[in-house]
């Protein structure tokens, strides 16, 4: 059996590139939610060691709040959605038309707003993606907790601690300036998933 | 100041008075220590997964329960801990998410208890304490000098068990 992580540098780019097109899609979809410019960053594609993971997001006891997705179909993945603290904070002030700072910690209804921004991103990005790869991809209902970003991707990682002991992620940071607003979007395929997504985008 | 030593994902750390040993930002991982009170020495390991056998393909003995249970006792007992003085405490093991379809996977954190008792009991360490399973995470750590296994969380305090 071909070993999965051994990928050529045309292949990462592939990947990148169905990262690319997803986060920019939902990227402008968050930029409209919030009537705000909103940036991201080039997607970063990378297999990292499982235990190095939680750093990507400033440390495993850093809190944040993270909106989990599992994604059914033909590449079974999971989507992770963290922002710092202060970040929902703030993006909760935005959305529900509060003062910014009003926001000091989650209530149902703000938790329900967040989740849905978990929903909406998430859908953007898989649309996207099914455009360019026709792998549908359908999302499960959001999840939500606040807690430490280490205890938050034990959640992604145990599935891939399974089977091996690296990750492959395809991550994108999206930041509105103004707004103080930063968040992590996090696609992580199953292992497994990574030969259906690849072959998908046309590079063997 | 004693030395803080850090312990990672699928690692652990072994050591002896005055050394604290600590792992942050557990979730359905969970953190066992060993202890043995008279010679101060101890040990702590931050598991992922309950079972190496059901696991695909890993060259980390750390990351299960099944496997680095052994690997930290045999460390401690090279150390000079004495095994009939070991006691084992443990916390860790939460759900974080909670789904209405909860797969096996969700569940991992009880099983992870379950089976870090299991090999525990198997060797013949007494368990003396447990903070397991919630919906929160943990960062734990163990005071080698004293023994005290101290679990932080976010929303409800800090205890020691």
């Amino acid at each position: 059996m071909k070993d999965e992580f051994d990928l050529s540098p045309l292949q990462l780019d592939a990947l990148r590139e169905i990262g690319n097109i997803g986060a920019g899609n939902s990227a402008t979809a968050l930029s409209q939610i919030i009537n705000k410019k909103i940036d991201m960053n080039v997607p970063k594609v990378a297999f990292v060691p499982i235990e190095d993971v939680p750093d990507l997001v400033g440390g495993p006891d850093t809190i944040v709040v993270g909106i989990f997705l599992r994604v059914y179909g033909k590449a079974p993945s999971n989507i992770l959605f963290l922002m710092p603290q202060k970040s929902a904070f703030y993006l909760v002030d935005t959305l529900l038309g509060k003062t910014k700072g009003t926001t000091q910690s989650l209530d149902a209804m703000d938790e329900s707003a967040l989740k849905e921004i978990g929903n909406i991103l998430s859908g953007a990005y898989l649309n996207a993606f099914f455009n360019f790869t026709h792998i549908s991809m359908l999302p499960s209902i959001p999840a939500m907790a606040m807690d430490m970003a280490g205890a938050i991707l034990n959640v992604v990682l145990i599935q891939l601690g399974q089977m091996g002991d690296q990750a492959m992620v395809i991550e994108t940071e999206f930041l509105s300036e103004e707004e103080g607003i930063n968040g992590h979007f996090f696609l992580v395929p199953d292992p497994g998933s990574l030969g259906t997504l690849i072959k998908a985008v046309g590079v063997e | 100041m004693a030395d803080l030593i850090k312990v990672g994902m699928a690692d652990y750390k072994v050591g002896r008075s005055p050394s604290t040993l600590i792992s942050y930002g557990l979730g359905s991982c969970i953190g066992v220590s060993l202890y043995d009170p008279q010679s101060k020495i101890g040990g702590l390991l931050h598991i992922m997964l309950p079972d190496s056998t059901q696991a695909r393909a890993s060259d980390n003995p750390a990351k299960f329960a099944d496997t680095g249970v052994p690997l930290m006792l045999n460390d401690v007992l090279a150390l000079g801990a004495v095994k009939s003085r070991l006691v084992a405490k443990l916390a860790g093991g939460a759900q974080m998410f909670a789904f209405a379809n909860a797969t096996d996977i969700m569940r991992v954190g009880t099983r992870n208890a379950e089976a870090v008792k299991a090999i525990l009991r198997r060797n013949g360490i007494r368990i003396i304490a447990e903070d397991t399973g919630g919906n929160y995470g943990r960062t734990v750590q163990i005071d080698l000098n004293t023994g005290a296994y101290k679990v932080k969380t976010i929303d409800r305090g800090e205890k020691e068990i």
